[in-house]
């Protein structure tokens, strides 16, 4: 099928402002946007700046604004879409390159969590037991890929950057609810703080966003329901 | 920009996280990568990572090693591989003690699965080996080992591409590398360098490969003449999304899924008796090409069916939860109530460059080092995978010896020390850069790709023979022609990802001669490399790994010995 992509560009060495450009391509209805984009870098504009990398929803690199919803690129097919494509980079984050933005800002964000296991018993000489319900309390969070599709749709980090955002407080999430993990109590400091949980107004649309089906909201109101009434 | 550390480490994939992870705190390190960590390549392993735990059942790592070698096709180091086994129990103790979240048994115990070519008891039956975290191992171990170097407080480089080694008097001195963001050029100087650069996937059409896997390091080690050892090993995983090549995990067939070909028969009933489903991947690709041959395709076309329709589906949506997915968003499927799709897709790379048990790089059939040239993952060749590897063994290569290369680099740092560079030690890399940048040719690269690609898959893939491999070799020598009248169009410094796709590009045509050179030279057939004029494995002339070299811009070959110790070769079947 022939297909309108409308992309937003901006090349910070020749604009002073973003604009965007309009390309046809012919794609199968089952293609990925991704493909999209890559038909018209590689055959038409290799000008035009993305990241991607597995293509199949698992790095996180492609999460944009694909009509005018945070998806990833390679997991959103054309047929979902139409034959007329919006294409532009996620919103909060400063754009470096069309639909490049800058992640570092995010990464720190995601750091400030304390985002690894905390255990100060003695190592153990073979694993530490977990019981399978113990495991399960943490999987939905475990499957974060840290794509940014949740914090860049989040109206709260959009208008505070400092808001150490819904991807930050499902990493952190993932160890306050592992049992193995005893840095919940300096985890629930930092979340309780200025920055942290109290920021989330319940909008739901990180949950929305995300592409890995993460219930990020209800991560989020179990560390909330954590700070109110279980200070570990 | 200069920088000077102890160790520079290229690729943030699980070997070279799990490297500055055991390097944190004891040497100055450096890691660059070409995406963010987190967007690696390791991510995207799904089924497991096998260790002889014996948590289930009894196991023990030497049956562990029966089944890699065997798995192999008997062309492993078997010193490796028992350096693999014997480790990979402590290893995967020490993943859980990083938090790593494997499944457990109802003790609390890490859960293990069955996997293809892991056995009981030197192949009697199949065993639960493989420690798994759903089917999203891989991500898990990536986001673990990153997680960790966070805490450890190691400088990354995000988002930095390789452009070339600086090796002076045979000593490797550091790295040059393209700094994405600014489309600068950094000079990173260090007495020890370790690759962990990853596969090259991307030199076939269809693969399970990411679009940045291409063989980067790889490419410009041979370029400064060190040898690509094996390359005409390269796995096909059979069980690939019909078309897109997105995996399955073989997990899938772990939790009781069988292929079914057009009359809906179980086919590798025919095949491999004892194993059946779970046989070895170079297996069952080749069966799948076979019941296409013979017509028992779906449809009469390329592809047949993976059945999990049997299975419980609560076992799918709590072991396979991503493939169900997958297969949901691409094909619309539910695959409780529908059969997949899928076909052999390009996979793994046994071959790469050559190491020693520590990660050293080695350079001749003699096995001699290249001081301070360390590499470890799909990027090495250790060889603990030989023919073909078995499943799983590609989480554990990354962990084990990313952290022996570690800390055979701290040894070596007791001695090494910064030499001074070569005057202009980036010259080359900036004349490179430049030459692409300025470049105005007719070509254009992704149609050089996209024809590489085509003539991988049609000439050097399940199914060879000197005919294709010929072909292929004619078309390489087109296409290299080609791709000296190249042209790009983005003249930009920043993020100018019109350059380093060409730059990736070239290295994928490095690689391709290799891999066609190897399999034309070797008349025989074994593991991932299967020739139909020659059917059958010729322990006799080819029970040894090809090196292959490049030599004043010409490709040499030469061999080196297999280390045979317990296990002696013997017919392979399953």
């Amino acid at each position: 099928m022939k297909v309108e992509l409308s992309i937003k560009r901006f090349d910070p060495d020749q604009d002073e402002a973003s604009h965007t450009e309009v390309y046809g391509v012919e794609i199968e209805p089952t293609d990925r946007v991704l493909d999209a984009l890559n038909q018209v870098k590689w055959y038409q504009d290799g000008t035009l700046t993305y990241r991607r990398s597995c293509a199949h929803g698992i790095c996180g690199s492609d999460a944009m604004r694909i009509n005018g919803l945070n998806r990833l690129a390679c997991k959103t097919l054309i047929k979902e879409l139409g034959s007329k494509i919006s294409i532009e980079p996620l919103l909060g984050f400063t754009v470096i390159k069309d639909l490049m933005v800058d992640f570092d800002h995010f990464f720190d964000l995601y750091k400030s969590v304390k985002p690894y296991l905390i255990n100060y018993d003695p190592t153990p000489a073979k694993e530490r037991l977990q019981s399978p319900e113990q495991r399960e309390a943490f999987d939905d969070t475990t499957k974060c890929i840290l794509c940014a599709a949740c914090t860049t749709s989040c109206p709260p980090f959009w208008s505070d950057p400092n808001f150490v955002g819904p991807a930050a407080l499902v990493n952190a999430h993932r160890f306050i609810f592992d049992s193995r993990d005893q840095g919940g109590a300096e985890r629930l400091e930092i979340l309780n703080g200025r920055e942290g949980v109290w920021r989330c107004r319940t909008v739901f649309n990180c949950t929305q966003a995300c592409p890995r089906d993460i219930k990020i909201t209800k991560a989020i109101e179990q560390i909330k329901r954590l700070v109110l009434f279980n200070r570990v | 920009m200069y920088h000077k550390s102890d160790v520079v480490v290229v690729g943030a994939g699980g070997a070279g996280l799990m490297a500055a992870l055991e390097l944190a705190g004891k040497a100055d390190v450096a890691v660059l990568s070409k995406v963010y960590p987190t967007r690696s390549h390791t991510g995207t392993a799904q089924g497991g990572v096998c260790a002889a735990l014996g948590n289930m059942e009894e196991d023990h790592w030497e049956w562990h090693s029966f089944d890699t070698v065997k798995g192999g096709d008997y062309l492993c180091d078997q010193d490796a591989v028992d350096v693999l086994c014997q480790t990979a129990i402590d290893n995967i103790y020490h993943l859980e003690h990083l938090g790593l979240p494997f499944n457990r048994t109802p003790d609390g115990l890490i859960a293990q699965r069955f996997f293809g070519g892991h056995t009981k008891d030197y192949g009697k039956a199949p065993v639960h080996r493989a420690c798994y975290a759903a089917d999203r191992t891989g991500h898990m171990i990536l986001q673990t080992l990153y997680q960790n170097c966070i805490r450890q407080n190691v400088r990354f480089y995000d988002e930095y591409h390789l452009l070339d080694l600086i090796i002076n008097d045979g000593v490797c001195q550091g790295v040059v590398a393209l700094e994405l963001r600014t489309g600068e050029i950094h000079t990173f100087h260090a007495p020890a360098v370790l690759f962990a650069t990853g596969g090259y996937g991307r030199v076939y059409k269809i693969t399970s490969n990411a679009l940045t896997y291409t063989g980067d390091g790889v490419a410009i080690a041979i370029r400064h003449g060190v040898p690509i050892e094996d390359p005409e090993f390269f796995q096909f995983h059979p069980t690939g999304i019909y078309k897109m090549g997105i995996l399955v995990t073989e997990g899938a067939r772990g939790e009781g899924g069988v292929l079914r070909n057009r009359t809906g028969e179980r086919f590798m009933e025919r095949y491999a008796p004892t194993l059946l489903d779970l046989a070895p991947r170079d297996m069952i690709s080749r069966d799948i090409y076979l019941e296409v041959r013979e017509g028992r395709g779906i449809d009469g076309k390329d592809y047949v069916h993976l059945d999990l329709t049997q299975l419980d589906p609560a076992v799918v949506h709590e072991k396979l939860p991503d493939i169900t997915d997958f297969v949901e968003t691409y094909l619309g499927i539910d695959p409780t109530k529908q059969m997949i799709p899928v076909q052999p897709t390009a996979h793994y790379a046994m071959g790469g460059i050559p190491t020693d048990v520590d990660g050293r790089v080695v350079v001749d059939e003699k096995n001699t080092p290249l001081p301070g040239f360390y590499a470890a993952g799909e990027c090495a060749c250790v060889s603990v995978h030989g023919a073909n590897r078995l499943g799983t063994n590609s989480l554990l290569d990354i962990t084990v010896f990313g952290q022996r290369s570690a800390r055979h680099i701290l040894r070596f740092l007791k001695e090494g020390q910064h030499l001074p560079l070569p005057p202009e030690a980036d010259g080359p890399a900036r004349a490179e850069v430049s030459r692409v940048l300025s470049s105005t040719g007719e070509e254009k690269v992704a149609v050089l790709r996209a024809e590489l690609q085509q003539c991988m898959d049609d000439n050097a893939g399940v199914m060879r023979d000197a005919e294709k491999l010929r072909t292929a070799r004619s078309k390489l020598v087109e296409l290299r022609e080609r791709f000296t009248h190249i042209g790009i169009q983005d003249r930009g410094l920043t993020y100018n990802t019109d350059l380093t796709e060409a730059l990736e590009t070239g290295n994928l045509l490095d690689i391709a001669e290799t891999i066609v050179l190897g399999a034309l030279n070797r008349e025989e057939s074994r593991g991932g490399h299967y020739r139909e004029d020659f059917p059958k494995r010729d322990d006799a002339h080819f029970l040894k790994h090809t090196l292959i070299k490049r030599v004043d811009g010409k490709l040499s070959l030469g061999y080196k010995p297999v280390v045979i110790t317990r296990f002696q070769p013997k017919e392979r079947t399953y």
